[in-house]
């Protein structure tokens, strides 16, 4: 599971059913250790309530669609807002 | 499988309720013989064999069977820590963490 700050949302009205009332999310991974940029933004779909500028963790691949009881077609999850993190030198990362 | 140091912690209020009351970890994954980081740090969820800060623990990132550790058959995690490593051995010469 990795980090991740939230750019923006993404709407859509013809999509797959199940992806009906899922929020969709424009995401920016981003490094644990340093906070920088890692690869390009990605939609991921909102398990946690999450809103924007957030820093969050998602999961990736088959099992982001777990984070949903109804198993959508998704390859992205964010499962948890990250109120701080310590990383290496045990400094204290608080982000709200 | 890969071997890695727990470098930190990541905590917050707003979760997936099945990681609620979970530890979630940092853990870089590392050279076991020179203990040099190989990549970049990951979170793994603990699963309950008391890892902290420095330890260095054996990591699992497989969705299926990560769900089967933390024995909740519909979680949305890939990575768990699924044991501490006591000593590796590579070519004759052991290695023991503590």
């Amino acid at each position: 599971m990795r980090p991740a700050r939230i750019l923006g949302r993404v709407f859509s009205t013809r999509q797959v059913p199940t992806l009906e009332g899922k929020r969709l999310l424009l995401i920016q991974p981003v490094s644990w250790e340093d906070g920088k940029e890692r690869g390009d933004p990605i939609v991921a779909a909102d398990a946690c309530g999450s809103g924007s500028s957030e820093f969050v963790y998602w999961v990736a691949a088959r099992d982001a669609a777990f984070a949903f009881p109804d198993q959508p077609p998704v390859d992205a999850s964010v499962v948890g807002i990250i109120e701080g993190h310590q990383a290496g030198d045990f400094r204290e990362h608080v982000h709200r | 499988m890969f071997i890695g140091e727990v470098v930190g912690n990541v905590w917050g209020q707003y979760k997936h309720p099945v990681l609620d009351g979970k530890k979630l970890l940092l853990v870089r994954p590392i050279d076991p013989m020179t203990e040099k980081p190989v990549g970049e740090a990951v979170m793994a969820v603990d699963g309950g064999f008391g890892a902290g800060p420095g330890s260095i623990v054996l990591v699992l990132d497989e969705g299926g069977s990560a769900r089967g550790i933390l024995c909740a058959k519909d979680a949305p995690v890939r990575t768990v820590i699924c044991g501490i490593v006591d000593k590796a051995s590579v070519g004759g010469r052991d290695k023991h963490y503590a």
